[in-house]
């Protein structure tokens, strides 16, 4: 068996793993990531929108500060967040992107003279200044006071992955790609690096390291329904849980979208819906202006998620073998629209499912799209219950997010994150040295090698790897979807309960040699169910909505007794997480107050008198 | 109307020594919509949880999933199975080591092509965090992006005559990695610096020209407009070479 050493193990090669690489790479440390894609097919390269940054250069940003970009983004999160983290953010967003443009992002420019938008169907004229010529420009997005969105048309992430990427190849980050880590090794008290294994030879590996960090994105994949790659199924949390030390945090808060498309789940942007598009059901009917008379499909995300979800359950849904869905209808926009203004929109219509939306209907759903929980960590990155243990990202809590995440936030964390711990990390592995018990090494490996040999040999069980995937993603969209209420989430963790005792008796039908696929999945399933426990249990718990949890029996936000983030430990051999609180932010720059969209009651949290 | 597919795809794992290369044929009733992804992983999960095959993304943006359909290179996850016959033959890209059935592994000949280019900004400037970003002007901003759309999937060197026979050949997704940062002022490299990576047999003067690479590629890069301009520059780049009085 291979084993390496290095000072910083990325687990996870994606801008946020690859971004704290080279703070470290260029501090002089040795650094590996392990990727379980080449790092350029991290889900990195899908976003398309753009980045936050308070640059204030174009028109409609004038004026803009990272004050106001601070008040965005914790009214986005609907208080949940870490205030101080928020502000760390806003801060240095605009330094990370300026560096992002001298390594070499094309970032789209700013154009002088006049030119006319669309904001809510209605044409604009705005005038950009000549003096501005040149610099990086932003476009609007939704919940954002000013335009800030910095982009490269509509391949932001994938412009800012390459150039990541490259970046790391010119200081000599060694990345191992199709690679999975299956455990850390830690002794307790230190994280020492990971066993992880080879998705080209199937063999297993070590991976001994001063600083491990987490990076390996959202967990989307619990989920029967979600945007997220396929590859995106919570593998960096699982691990940290299965420490039984590390907590996560806040994993009750999931966001949903309301249309991906059906059957692929490919998102299609809420532009179609700012531009006039329409959602009817299955008698073509148009249905939001029943629920919501006067901002109809144009209401947050979460409103109009939650909207068709009760539609569906009326039975109003179309049937298809991919399950219900029901329809966006963007045919009355007219060919000259599509194909200028929504064009993306287009192309995925034709090439994902072969039909026209200038005269088809497009099958769409809400769809699983962001998590905002992760490995909860505190300012620095450092992960809470194991030195030598840092997360970043969507795969971390860090928390500039709490209960909903802005667009444009979450790609822009990545780098702004990555800068901020890199340099973090940079200090630790300058403070601190730890040594490798080979012992507790040859053992944390003879675990998972008696894992894989007991799901080959059959001897846990014979249950089908997939039929239980099925049933997880049976309970948690049922249970925990968009809606929640205390009596399903209640059959839900009970449910969970039983599949979690089901994927640990999974029998393998393929011969599990080499990349072998079953395997891969198999080794990944029990952990995947310890995750949506953690959802579950969580959204059980929290009896009241707030941002993208809502709970049909406690609609109002209580600030008076929620306005904590939730942690979830896992003991070794529970078949529940651990719940316990901590407040949601320590810093109060901005308190709780209206949110100014979304609407709901708010009980206080003191009194008024 | 709704039709029984054959799919005869590719076998063989090369870490199982009882494994042999073979075909194997599923047959799959198709419903709306039906995409290569979404077939690929019914056939896994109801036929065959061992059959290897990659996917990411899913959505034609990360490039994980090229392989070769019906004699062509291309990205499964778009390919519709109405716009196929009734029987579909799927093979592994070609050129990239096989890690088992359908899954090649491309990561490590596009590292190690990003390398070979030196593929980042070459600059002595250092980077102020106080200071404004450089101006760039917009259009320009959009050309370099054309240029950078590529995904890596490996379509083009996987239709491409000469990296059949030279192996060290760069392919069009080098050359036109180069051509992005030969276009790109922030990076200061000359001609002559570019020269000496392109300028042989390896790259820019193996292509042979048959334009299949252009012709796969699913983001439609213009690859032959590339090379082309390269050629001509370091055609030119050559010429100054051979004169003496040129070559400091």
């Amino acid at each position: 068996m291979q084993t390496f050493q290095t000072d910083l193990l990325c687990i996870g090669a994606g801008l946020a793993g690859e971004r704290v690489a080279i703070e470290a790479a260029t501090a002089g440390f040795d650094v590996t990531c392990l990727s379980l894609v080449p790092a350029r097919r991290s889900h990195s390269s899908a976003a398309q929108g753009g980045m936050q940054a308070a640059l204030g250069n174009c028109a409609m940003g004038e004026g803009d500060s990272p004050d106001v970009h601070f008040e965005d983004t914790v009214k986005g999160s609907d208080w949940g967040c870490d205030q101080e983290v928020a502000r760390l953010f806003c801060d240095n967003a605009p330094i990370a992107m300026r560096q992002l443009a001298a390594w070499g992002v094309p970032w789209n420019r700013v154009v002088p003279g006049k030119s006319t938008y669309f904001k809510g169907g209605k044409l604009f004229e705005k005038e950009e200044l000549q003096e501005k010529e040149g610099l990086i420009t932003a476009r609007a997005f939704g919940g954002t006071a000013k335009w800030r969105t910095c982009y490269t048309s509509d391949g932001t992430g994938h412009t800012v992955l390459y150039t990541m990427d490259n970046r790391a190849v010119q200081l000599g980050v060694v990345v191992h790609d199709k690679v999975e880590a299956l455990s850390l090794i830690h002794d307790g008290e230190n994280c020492l690096g990971a066993v992880v294994r080879c998705l080209k030879t199937g063999e297993l590996r070590t991976y001994l390291a001063r600083v491990t960090l987490i990076a390996t994105g959202g967990f989307g994949r619990i989920y029967r329904e979600s945007t997220n790659a396929v590859i995106n199924d919570g593998g960096g949390l699982i691990i940290a849980l299965d420490t039984g030390l590390v907590p996560l945090g806040n994993m009750e808060a999931v966001q949903f979208h309301p249309t991906g498309i059906v059957p692929t789940d490919i998102l299609v942007t809420e532009g179609c819906r700012g531009d006039g598009g329409t959602l009817l059901d299955k008698n073509e009917h148009r249905f939001m202006p029943d629920y919501e008379p006067d901002k109809a499909e144009l209401a947050s995300r979460d409103v109009v998620s939650r909207w068709m979800t009760h539609h569906m359950r009326q039975g109003l849904g179309v049937s298809s073998p991919y399950g219900d869905h029901l329809w966006l209808d963007i045919r009355h926009l007219g060919c000259q629209h599509l194909a200028t203004k929504l064009r993306e929109v287009d192309e995925i219509c034709k090439n994902f499912l072969g039909i026209d939306p200038a005269v088809d209907l497009i099958p769409v759903r809400p769809t699983q799209h962001y998590s905002m929980g992760g490995v909860r960590t505190d300012k620095d990155g450092l992960a809470y219950g194991l030195k030598g243990l840092f997360a970043a990202g969507e795969a971390a809590c860090w928390d500039m997010h709490g209960f909903n995440r802005l667009g444009g936030n979450s790609l822009a964390e990545t780098v702004v994150a990555g800068m901020i711990i890199g340099a973090k990390v940079v200090t630790y592995l300058q403070n601190h040295h730890v040594s490798f018990p080979t012992g507790l090494v040859r053992d944390t490996t003879a675990a998972q090698q008696d894992r894989i040999k007991r799901l080959i040999s059959g001897k846990s069980g014979r249950e089908n790897v997939f039929a239980v995937r099925n049933a997880m993603y049976d309970a948690l969209m049922h249970g925990a979807g968009i809606f929640r209420n205390g009596k399903d989430l209640e059959a839900c963790v009970q449910t969970l309960q039983e599949v979690h005792a089901r994927s640990e008796k999974i029998g393998l039908r393929s011969n599990g040699r080499g990349a072998n696929p079953e395997l891969a999945l198999a080794l990944r399933l029990p952990g995947m169910v310890r995750l949506a426990l953690c959802v579950a249990q969580g959204a059980l718990q929290r009896t009241e909505s707030r941002g993208s949890h809502a709970r049909e029996d406690h609609p109002e936000r209580n600030d008076r007794d929620w306005l904590v983030r939730t942690l979830a430990t896992w003991q070794p051999g529970a078949s529940l997480p651990s719940l316990t609180f901590e407040p949601a932010s320590t810093v109060w720059s901005i308190p709780p107050g209206e949110r100014g969209y979304g609407g709901g009651k708010i009980i206080p949290a003191t009194p008024t008198a | 109307m709704a039709r029984n597919l054959t799919f005869s795809i590719f076998r063989y794992n090369p870490q199982d020594p009882t494994s042999t290369p073979h075909t194997d044929t599923f047959v799959l009733d198709e419903t709306n919509h039906m995409t290569l992804f979404i077939a690929l992983n019914r056939i896994r999960e109801e036929q065959d949880p061992g059959l290897q095959f990659d996917f990411c993304c899913r959505a034609g943006i990360c490039g994980a999933c090229a392989m070769v359909v019906n004699g062509r290179p291309g990205l499964a996850c778009h390919t519709k199975t109405k716009d196929l016959p009734d029987n579909i033959t799927l093979m592994p890209l070609p050129f990239f080591t096989l890690v088992g059935d359908l899954s090649v592994d491309t990561g490590t000949w596009f590292r190690n092509m990003a390398q070979r280019v030196r593929s980042w900004v070459h600059t002595d400037k250092e980077f102020d965090p106080r200071a404004l970003e450089e101006r760039m002007d917009n259009a320009l901003a959009e050309e370099i992006y054309e240029l950078e759309r590529c995904i890596e999937c490996g379509c083009c060197v996987a239709a491409c005559g000469t990296a059949i026979m030279r192996p060290d050949f760069l392919g069009a997704a080098g050359l036109n990695r180069l051509a992005r940062f030969v276009l790109d002022p922030r990076d200061k490299r000359t001609e002559q610096d570019y020269f000496e990576i392109v300028g042989n047999d390896q790259g820019i003067f193996g292509c042979m020209g048959l334009l299949a690479c252009e012709d796969v590629c699913p983001k439609h890069l213009p690859l032959q407009d590339q090379l082309g301009m390269l050629r001509w520059k370091m055609g030119w780049a050559g010429i100054m070479n051979l004169l003496p009085w040129k070559r400091t």
